[in-house]
């Protein structure tokens, strides 16, 4: 196994009486696409707040780079490397596409001529070059959800977790987006990715967890979890795994 | 390129130059309060517009250094320009002070407004009793003309100095607009999450900008005293400089760098002609600016400047 970038150890997360992380562990090698998957409710969006440092857990530890990082804020994170995007899109509404990237940029450039230029150049990567003077707010879903990438590549991350940044999109933008995601592989960034498009994780992720209920239930390659029948029964229901095997129980 | 900063120098300039041609009394006394406005105005419009975060009592800064100028002098003997300075950076202490308590609570929206309103009352009724600010019969600055003890000889030096004063704010919030801090502000008025996954200190950009807006309000504030040498807490702390700081940000446009100099003078210009108007019936200037904040509200949110923009559509798409 490649040397691990980033894990989450043992994570509890509690909102008053409900356990929405339970004791979950993700290890993240370097220089790999991790997936992230799970039924609606499963907890996914949590456990990646604890990473990125918008939800504390109540126990557990992240570490990151082989320090923890736990207590650490947001922002500090960011500047050790790690960024996120949204689920739900939080763009900077009233400032143009070129804009909202810089104030990513600006975590490595502090001057604002190199950060309107490492702007246009991640814009380049993502797709989004044409609508760079565009205002935010004027972007359809999949610009907006291109634009949620391009802020926090503009950060120049060493992780980075994006949270169903294909959800929403049709099938022709998701192909379009697939590529994308694997050059920021390839370009050295490992990726942490919730995603509920099967397909994608599928076509993206070398491994994958599966969460549900707040717990890991499986892990393994595309092909094995998928293959899992703790991961069908989560998803499909109690009994669906043997149904799909056959019916044997039916 | 023409520097951004042109703009700005040109208006400077040609406001610089207007006393030549303006001599009236009446004139450069409006001019020199509008701007006075505008100052503080600026102030408000550095934190509340460019940073989203809305204060109700800017008063307590433009208050502060008021008093402060006033306090050194006469009660202590301190020269004028340094009591001047000092009333400033005070502001700017307070603003640090106001910040610590407020933002790393976690206060924003109608939370920080009402306890920064409430931080304008606090002083207001400290200073209307404190045997130190002169309590309830206020605080009176002798006259003394000169240049030692920043009092002007014509209404065309004191026009001058406060539009100096004006000029620097202005100059410092364009060059703030084109610098890290000020896209980092901007991020968090528009989205304190987004920032802060994008690795702004939040609570420490809030707390330069809280810094640097109460230091602007307060040299409006020593402005004040030093030109009408007579304050009381209702004057200095009053709520009708909190109103009248962030009415000149938002009527003349929000979050711009002309929109408090703009405001300033429209608002100044109703509020003489209510004065003409009604006579001196009380209130009315206060139901005048009621009802300029509501129209802008509903028909110009970005003010005057926006209202100018929105006439010139291709401008507004190049950004």
């Amino acid at each position: 196994m490649a040397r691990l970038l980033a894990s989450a150890e043992h994570v509890t997360v509690r909102f008053g009486g409900l356990v929405a992380v339970n004791d979950a562990s993700v290890p993240v090698p370097e220089g790999r696409i991790v997936g992230l998957i799970g039924p609606n409710g499963a907890g996914k969006t949590t456990l990646f707040a604890t990473i990125a440092g918008f939800q504390r857990p109540n126990a557990g530890r992240i570490l990151f780079g082989g320090e923890d990082i736990t207590r650490l804020a947001p922002h500090r994170r960011a500047a050790l490397g790690i960024a996120r995007t949204f689920q739900i899109v939080q763009p900077f509404a009233g400032l143009t596409v070129r804009e909202n990237i810089a104030v990513g940029a600006h975590l490595r450039h502090a001057g604002r001529a190199e950060a309107l230029a490492a702007a246009e150049a991640v814009a380049d990567r993502v797709g989004l070059a044409p609508l760079l003077n565009l205002p935010a707010a004027a972007l359809t879903v999949a610009g907006r959800k291109r634009l949620e990438l391009a802020r926090a590549l503009a950060t120049e991350p060493r992780l980075l977790l994006l949270d169903e940044v294909l959800a929403g999109l049709n099938p022709s933008e998701v192909r379009d987006m697939i590529p994308v995601i694997r050059a920021i592989r390839d370009g050295g960034v490992t990726v942490l990715m919730i995603e509920h498009v099967m397909q994608a994780v599928m076509a993206l992720a070398e491994e994958i967890h599966v969460l549900a209920e707040g717990r890991i239930i499986a892990r393994g390659t595309p092909e094995a979890v998928a293959r899992d029948p703790a991961v069908i029964e989560a998803y499909l229901g109690h009994g669906a795994a043997a149904h799909a095997a056959g019916g044997q129980h039916a | 390129m023409t520097s951004r900063f042109t703009p700005v120098l040109v208006v400077l300039a040609a406001l610089a130059l207007l006393p030549l041609f303006v001599t009236s009394n009446v004139a450069l006394n409006f001019l020199k309060v509008a701007l006075m406005l505008a100052l503080a105005g600026t102030g408000w419009n550095l934190l509340g517009g460019y940073g989203g975060q809305f204060s109700f009592g800017h008063a307590v800064f433009f208050g502060t250094g008021a008093y402060a100028a006033a306090v050194l002098q006469v009660r202590f003997g301190i020269n004028a320009w340094a009591a001047f300075a000092a009333g400033t950076a005070l502001g700017g202490a307070l603003g640090l002070a106001i910040g610590w308590l407020t933002f790393r609570a976690g206060l924003r929206g109608s939370y920080f407004a009402l306890v920064t309103l409430a931080f304008a009352e606090v002083a207001r009724i400290i200073a209307s009793v404190w045997p130190l600010t002169g309590a309830g019969s206020g605080i009176l600055i002798p006259l003394k003309v000169g240049f030692a003890t920043l009092q002007f000889a014509s209404r065309a030096e004191g026009y001058w100095f406060v539009l100096a004063l004006l000029g620097l704010a202005m100059l410092l919030v364009r060059a703030i607009e084109g610098r890290r801090f000020g896209a980092q502000l901007v991020a968090v008025r528009e989205n304190e999450d987004a920032a802060k996954a994008l690795g702004v200190d939040v609570l420490a950009v809030k707390l330069r900008a809280i810094t640097l807006s109460g230091a602007i309000t307060a040299s409006a504030g020593a402005f004040y005293a030093q030109t009408f040498l007579y304050l009381d807490a209702g004057i200095a702390y009053g709520p009708w400089i909190s109103v009248e700081a962030l009415l000149t940000a938002i009527v003349g446009g929000i979050g711009t760098v002309w929109g408090p100099l703009i405001g300033a003078l429209v608002l100044q210009a109703l509020s003489e002609l209510g004065k003409h108007l009604g006579g001196d019936a009380p209130g009315l200037g206060l139901v005048l600016f009621g009802a300029v904040l509501i129209l802008v509200v509903r028909f110009a949110p970005h003010g005057i400047v926006g209202l100018a923009r929105s006439l010139r559509p291709r401008r507004l798409a190049r950004g």
